[in-house]
């Protein structure tokens, strides 16, 4: 009776597998070399992360008038790819923790990846918010620090405040949540080394784990509590980042639908970064054997959920523009306005990419093709850059007086950073898939007698 | 098979015969003309020193003539009558619109567990039908009462009132009037009748289909139903939105929240799952329910907790930020519910949906406790009817409001007819759902 199944239920793990084979092929990836094509990738990657790391020493050494800011749109390409970062960190902790929750053992595949990508995502993003600021050295200020000036103190009513607690938070329980998981993996790894400078190291790394009855009782249960931390953390990560602009009076932030939107926008659009990465990832690493179509369809499956509820938000967004009566509100992001006026190639940008091009999703035959999941996945990543580009660039180009109607033109200063973020983040995975085990072999090895093909084919023969 | 016991029977029909009464009663004292009021106002000194302070900021002005604030006294009494005669009114939607919501959202929380392909929770599923049985006696209720207020039978909703629209009416309201494009009674009595033909037309096919699955265990049954619940999810999703601006959110013609659907929605929802829960402990001890354990009473506990946690951050997510911005449209609408006179209902929700429920559903071990679950529930469904109460009252009833026998009578009956329809219906099916390819992993889970 244990490790029953219901027969209706697809396999999770394919081709035969027993526990050995598991290690084996987690393993594979980090005890053999990196192809030339590993090091083709990492080699563009570091260097387009060098080129962003000169845009930012430019920017701290000149100033932030080399970035396209004016008076009016103070905030654009800066904080739109911050918005961009965390939400994309965010499926990383809900594949790991809701879906942990919600007891979904298909996450057991993707939630080591998907993490590391929300860990990967969270440090580009953090970036922003420092390297924006006028004086970077003085970023310190920000913290409520004791200090020499009359216990000069910081004024807890801006959101830009809680975002430096969230964001450092979530950072933090991310990579402790992360970490933790990676304890028996990293022994694992550490068991089958055998050359001493790598047993050395991921003997550090492993801690002493040795598996016992006991430790893993308690790795289980933190994980538990660390699952039910992470959940409404995510949900207030991206709800207080939404706030740096929903506190505001300008017509188009405004809106109290903006928390759960983000959140829902930044599920959507991390869960097409995840499909992006692991479509390529079970590919190179040979890893299809747990990274299955099933997999795939079901990550598209969430995507179309929270792209559902980005449109009812959108839906709503719309209604009330027009519901409330207000002419400002007519003229702004989701408006009649935003349609047609200068920016209307960045809102229908937005309106394609995020609403009308992942409902072909609802496809079986669509979403169980890899190749269009990629290049969905990809479109969805376009489209909500665009949206958080739209809430930010085209509310501020039209404000309350028209006088102070402007446009925005990115420098290449701009361009360079973001690409440089870019750069970052892939230079990091990359090396993360070279030396980490990207699948929890342990959480996989304790659903392949349940959900293993042979499994399954076994006690279905019965 | 459940049979529907006498002693629960009698109990629901005395609920709906006092309620019934109680709700006649309300109809029968509320204030006829302006006289009325004034009595009522003599009687209660108390009161007066209250509607004195209400009306200062309009009386600030001492400039005024003679004749002028004659005028507005007696306009201010017209006021109080409507206030009045709104009252037994409100208590009734109130309580209709309670009931039928979380009919309808143990309906959204069927279709889940069926597009989900939830593996737990198939042995709960004739209870789910059962309670969603009430959707079609509820929907007439809501939609008489509707029909009742589109006919100007009472002064629910204000921009129905007569000259709203017409400029050259002392009653025009210009910023109303700029969006008679969607408020107007025709359209929205249409929009209101799809609400509830949706409701019960997903709730007719699929307990229709649940049932041919018991005898044929066809595949394609299930299917049929996988499907229509994917179908309903999205339908709900896309009218819940018009729904709760419809009907809740036009009481305040002035104001305007984004959230304000997902805020509605939340709060039903976790009324919803807790009524699941209460009648599963309730035919659990009854011994009709064998294939039920405490890991599933655990589960439910689990939704009660975390949709608890939910609606809390939908309220203050649409609270703080109007709270934050204060712009005058938007913080009005908080005026009396933070600092006027509903201060106390709405304090006193946050703290019974909210702190309450992570207080007492945190242990684990205490989610495995029937007892336990049945306290936490009382106090989320006690909680949730006030926060209907505050979505409402204050735009229908203002100032006026109390719990009385309108109120409570309102709810007898509703609550009545709520136990008799369920059990009725849970009494006409065996609660063992056969068919369902999940029902085996349901049946031995554990947790």
């Amino acid at each position: 009776m244990s490790h029953y199944e219901a027969p209706i239920r697809e396999p999770l793990i394919i081709g035969d597998k027993s526990y050995h084979d598991i290690s084996n092929d987690i393993a594979a990836p980090i005890e053999g070399k990196a192809n030339k094509w590993w090091w083709a990738v990492f080699t563009l990657a570091l260097v387009a992360f060098l080129w962003g790391v000169g845009a930012i020493a430019y920017t701290i050494g000149t100033g932030i008038g080399v970035w396209g800011l004016n008076n009016k749109i103070n905030w654009a390409w800066d904080i739109t790819n911050f918005v961009w970062w965390v939400g994309i960190g965010h499926a990383g902790t809900l594949i790991s923790a809701v879906l942990l929750l919600f007891r979904q053992k298909w996450r057991m595949g993707i939630n080591r990846s998907a993490e590391a990508m929300t860990i990967f995502a969270v440090f580009q993003a953090g970036l922003f918010p420092v390297i924006h600021m006028g004086r970077v050295w003085n970023g310190y200020w920000t913290m409520p620090i004791p200090n020499q000036f009359g216990n000069l103190w910081t004024n807890f009513n801006s959101p830009l405040l809680w975002d430096v607690f969230a964001i450092s938070t979530y950072l933090t329980v991310s990579v402790v949540f992360w970490y933790t998981g990676l304890l028996p993996d990293f022994a694992m790894i550490r068991d089958r080394a055998t050359k001493p400078f790598q047993k050395k190291i991921y003997s550090l790394l492993s801690f002493g784990w040795t598996g016992r009855a006991k430790d893993w009782q308690r790795f289980e249960e933190v994980s538990l509590v660390l699952a039910g931390l992470a959940t409404p953390l995510v949900l207030s990560v991206h709800t207080i980042v939404s706030f740096d602009f929903a506190t505001s009076v300008i017509p188009g932030w405004h809106s109290t639908v903006y928390p759960p939107y983000f959140v829902a926008g930044a599920v959507f659009s991390g869960f097409a970064m995840v499909q992006t990465l692991l479509i390529v990832m079970r590919k190179v690493s040979n890893l299809e054997a747990y990274i299955t179509r099933g997999h795939i369809e079901n990550m598209n499956k969430v995507i179309l959920v929270t792209g559902g509820i980005v449109m009812v938000a959108y839906l709503s967004e719309f209604f009330v523009g027009w519901y409330s009566g207000s002419s400002y509100e007519d003229f702004v992001y989701l408006s009649v306005g935003a349609a047609t006026g200068p920016y209307w190639w960045a809102f229908w940008a937005l309106i394609l990419c995020n609403g009308v091009f992942p409902q072909l999703l609802w496809i079986k035959k669509l979403r169980t093709n890899y190749t269009v999941s990629f290049i969905m996945a990809l479109i969805i990543n376009i489209g909500m850059w665009f949206e958080r580009f739209d809430i930010i660039v085209i509310n501020l180009s039209r404000g309350h007086l028209p006088s102070t109607w402007t446009m925005f033109e990115p420098t290449f200063v701009d361009i360079g950073i973001f690409m440089g973020t870019i750069g970052f983040f892939f230079v990091l995975f990359l090396l993360y898939a070279r030396t980490f085990p990207a699948v929890a072999q342990a959480e996989v090895k304790s659903i392949l007698k349940s959900s293993g093909d042979n499994y399954k084919r076994e006690r279905d023969s019965k | 098979m459940y049979t529907f016991s006498g002693k629960l029977k009698t109990v629901s029909l005395v609920l709906m015969i006092i309620g019934a009464l109680s709700i006649g009663y309300g109809f029968f004292t509320a204030p006829k003309t302006t006289q009325d009021v004034e009595q009522a106002m003599a009687h209660d000194s108390g009161h007066h020193g209250e509607e004195a302070s209400h009306g200062a900021p309009s009386h600030g002005d001492t400039a005024h003539s003679e004749e002028h604030s004659e005028a507005e006294a007696q306009s201010h009494l017209e006021h109080l009558l409507h206030q009045g005669q709104n009252r037994p009114w409100t208590a009734f939607f109130i309580a209709a619109f309670f009931f039928l919501m979380i009919s309808v959202c143990v309906l959204v929380f069927y279709a889940i567990q069926w597009a989900a392909q939830a593996g737990w929770s198939i042995v709960l599923f004739r209870v789910m039908e059962g309670i969603s049985a009430y959707i079609l006696p509820g929907s007439i209720l809501l939609f008489l009462f509707l029909l009742a207020s589109g006919m100007h039978m009472n002064h629910i909703y204000v921009w129905m009132a007569e000259g709203t629209f017409d400029p050259s009416s002392e009653n025009y309201d210009a910023i109303v009037a700029g969006k008679s494009w969607w408020l107007n009674v025709p359209g929205w009595i249409i929009r209101s009748f799809i609400y509830l033909f949706v409701y019960n037309i997903f709730r007719y096919l699929l307990r229709k289909n649940s049932l041919a699955l018991d005898t044929s265990a066809d595949i394609k049954i299930y299917k049929k139903n996988f499907n229509l619940s994917i179908v309903f999810i999205v339908l709900f999703g896309i009218l819940e939105l018009f729904m709760s601006f419809d009907w809740l959110m036009s009481l305040d013609p002035h104001w305007y929240s984004q959230l304000y659907s997902f805020y509605v929605f939340a709060s039903v929802l976790v009324s919803g799952i807790t009524t699941i829960a209460l009648v599963t402990i309730y035919l659990k001890n009854k011994g009709v329910l064998p294939f039920v354990n405490n890991s599933h009473i655990h589960d439910l506990a689990k939704y009660m907790f975390g949709f608890s946690i939910f609606w809390t951050y939908f309220f203050f997510d649409q609270f703080m930020l109007q709270w934050y911005a204060n712009i005058p449209e938007e913080a009005a609408y908080f005026w009396p519910r933070l600092i006027g006179s509903y201060q106390l209902p709405f304090i006193s929700m946050l703290v019974m949906n909210f702190v309450f429920p992570i207080l007492i559903l945190m242990d684990s071990d205490f989610k495995r406790v029937p007892w336990f679950v049945v306290a936490a529930g009382l106090i989320i469904l006690t909680g949730h009817y006030i926060d209907v109460f505050q979505l409402i009252s204050p735009a229908t009833v203002g100032d006026s409001w109390s719990i009385g026998i309108p109120e409570l009578g309102s709810l007898a009956f509703f609550m009545g007819l709520f136990i008799y329809v369920v059990f009725t219906s849970i009494s006409k099916a065996p609660l063992h759902a056969k068919g369902n390819p999940f029902m085996k992993e349901s049946e031995i889970y554990h947790y």
